[in-house]
């Protein structure tokens, strides 16, 4: 982790951030912003993989665990896209660029790019927010185009203005051969030609065939159903994989926050198939 | 084995203090608990169960883990300073002794904490077999055996005597350290002592508790238990089990302002209380009956299947005595393991 000069006797610990430098800042829709964020020589923070999270902080504000939006074949930077839903969110959302923070991780498990996924078709559901962690996994495909098969984006949103990376999807995903995005909003919008309803109806409207697999992301109860549609078209637990979002506080499977069953989603997950998912105990 | 008048006990602790601090059980306000030993403070080693256990020794209640200051929008991170002194701990008991080796599994395995780590490097642990135990004891479920306490070393309190035996290289360290104060003892005491200690235990309405449905394969089955509902109803969610607990080790990350910088401090959490896993988007636990399902399906069967098969509890009986509903740990192993 984070190297210290403080000339001290410690030994570096795994809960002593490193200090990130935010280097731009996107506002995405009215409640979501992505930040970009080096060290502060310029260079990237860590390592990731594709699904990782990291531990973002304001000292004095609080602390709090988000997805990596960017993929790990980004060699500048690492990229938040964070929703303002709270304290530390506010506060992040008031910052400048040149502005300093605090980061720690990466944490968790990644999405299998490189081993269950590699080779494979692959279809990404995703809601609002929730397309951030599935961002990296999209653009890390993307990047290495020749090791995937065919590129499935099905995206909601409540509204035309709340689709995050609306630019990127237009300008790269949709433009990119061998992938097809599938936009939906929930309600009827003015200058919205494209799809009107929630992503489950949506996702059995299309009728996506079974020969691939899906990475889903969103709020429960989009899940809940996204999951309930894919059975019903034939899919299996064993082809469906989703990060959890839990309370986190170390990141490390040790503040017992992210306890579910044996499990610790910051250290276990936050990647799980829905087969292993069923295994635990019903409280994510 | 050694051995030393219980009369000469202040000059022991004035020799160990004098090359290290030294924690042990202190009265003070009616209670006893671990506290750094003075000339002045009152040593209470007749109390067999301090409040709180001697896990904040190591694991304390809060402590700063960095200081932050932010000049002119330039943050700089200080970490605290981590224990690099040797310091001894002296009287828990072989419950809690066995509480730090549930930690151990949590704060050791990597990656590990640095902090508790330090400290369990450098503190030296006399653990002193617990004379008359008690009726809400019941170690000996957990395979622990309080006339034979397992520690860096172990005391036993027989008649005027202590008797002192260092078990591990650092007691050895520190008998040496105090060799003058002992004379050579005798086995023959300790030997007695012990086998009315565990003829006591024996006896003890809880010592017979049967732990055998709490597996990992019966994670789903004791989860779905209708029992919980039945059994959660009076807690109050006040948290008392869990602080006086030594293997609860949840905490919280928090940060004080101290008005020129920042402290980021972590403290015990509890997972008793609402706001635990509160998140912006919801609570995975939203009734009390999840939260109290949690703690002890946690103690039972969620931290053996990820730890060989040890329980997260050492039978010290805290939680028994300390409820203010009543609840404990005990009712729920007899509940769902079976007996009435």
């Amino acid at each position: 982790m984070g190297e210290c000069t403080c000339g001290g006797n410690h030994k570096s610990d795994m809960l002593i951030p490193m200090i990130g430098v935010i280097t731009d800042i996107r506002t995405e829709t009215p409640d979501v912003k992505t930040f970009r964020i080096v060290g502060r020589d310029g260079k990237k923070l860590f390592e990731h993989m594709p699904g990782q999270c990291a531990m973002v902080s304001v000292p004095g504000v609080g602390e709090a665990m988000f997805s990596i939006t960017s993929s790990p074949t980004n060699k500048e930077f690492q990229e938040f896209s964070i929703k303002r839903c709270g304290s530390l969110t506010d506060v992040l959302h008031g910052m400048n660029p040149g502005d300093e923070i605090t980061v720690r991780g990466p944490y968790g498990n990644a999405f299998p790019v490189e081993t269950a996924l590699k080779g494979e078709n692959l279809l990404f559901i995703a809601g609002g927010i929730g397309l951030a962690p599935l961002r990296s996994v999209i653009n890390y495909v993307l990047d290495n185009r020749e090791n995937y098969g065919t590129v499935e984006i099905l995206y909601g949103s409540r509204s035309a203005d709340d689709l995050v990376q609306l630019e990127e999807i237009q300008q790269v995903w949709c433009k990119t051969d061998g992938v097809d995005v599938y936009l939906t909003i929930d309600r009827e919008q003015e200058g919205w030609d494209g799809h009107v309803g929630f992503v489950p109806s949506y996702l059995k409207e299309i009728g996506f065939t079974t020969d691939k697999k899906v990475l889903v992301c969103g709020p429960p109860i989009m899940i809940k159903f996204v999951l309930a549609g894919l059975t019903e078209m034939g899919f299996t637990k064993e082809q469906i994989y989703t990060t959890l979002e839990l309370r986190m506080k170390c990141g490390i499977g040790k503040c017992g926050r992210c306890n579910i069953g044996s499990k610790y989603v910051c250290k276990d997950g936050p990647v799980f198939r829905f087969d292993e998912i069923d295994e635990l105990p019903p409280e994510y | 084995m050694y051995q030393i008048k219980k009369d000469r006990l202040p000059e022991l602790f004035a020799a160990m203090a004098g090359a290290q601090d030294l924690f042990l059980p202190i009265r003070k306000a009616d209670q006893t608990n671990y506290g750094l030993w003075t000339e002045e403070v009152q040593v209470d080693l007749d109390t067999l169960k301090t409040v709180k256990s001697g896990k904040d020794c190591f694991f304390p209640q809060s402590e700063t883990l960095y200081s932050c200051k932010n000049e002119d929008g330039k943050l700089s991170i200080d970490p605290a300073k981590l224990t690099d002194e040797p310091f001894v701990v002296f009287g828990m008991r072989a419950c809690d002794v066995q509480g730090l080796k549930v930690l151990d599994n949590v704060f050791l395995n990597d990656p590990v904490d640095s902090f508790y780590g330090a400290r369990r490097e450098h503190g030296t642990v006399v653990a002193i077999a617990c004379h008359e135990p008690e009726e809400t004891c019941f170690c000996k479920v957990f395979g622990i055996d309080a006339a034979n306490p397992a520690s860096d070393v172990a005391a036993w309190f027989v008649g005027e005597d202590l008797y002192w035996k260092a078990l591990t290289e650092k007691g050895e360290r520190l008998t040496e350290s105090v060799k003058e104060l002992f004379t050579d003892g005798d086995d023959t005491a300790v030997e007695e002592e012990k086998k009315q200690i565990q003829a006591i235990i024996e006896k003890l309405p809880y010592s017979h508790l049967d732990l055998s449905r709490f597996t990992p394969e019966r994670t789903m089955e004791l989860f779905d238990s209708p029992l919980w509902e039945e059994m959660y109803k009076p807690c109050l969610a006040c948290g008392t089990c869990t602080f006086v607990c030594p293997t609860c080790q949840c905490y919280d990350i928090k940060d004080f302002n101290t008005g020129s910088g920042v402290q980021r401090y972590r403290c015990w959490d509890s997972c008793m209380y609402s706001d635990f896993t509160m998140m912006a988007h919801g609570n995975m636990r939203t009734s009390q009956m999840q939260r109290f399902r949690q703690r002890f399906m946690h103690k039972l069967v969620y931290y053996p299947a990820n730890n060989d098969g040890m329980f997260s509890c050492v039978g010290c009986g805290r939680c028994v005595s300390k409820c203010p509903a009543s609840l404990n740990i005990v009712k729920v192993i007899k509940k769902l393991g079976g007996e009435a």
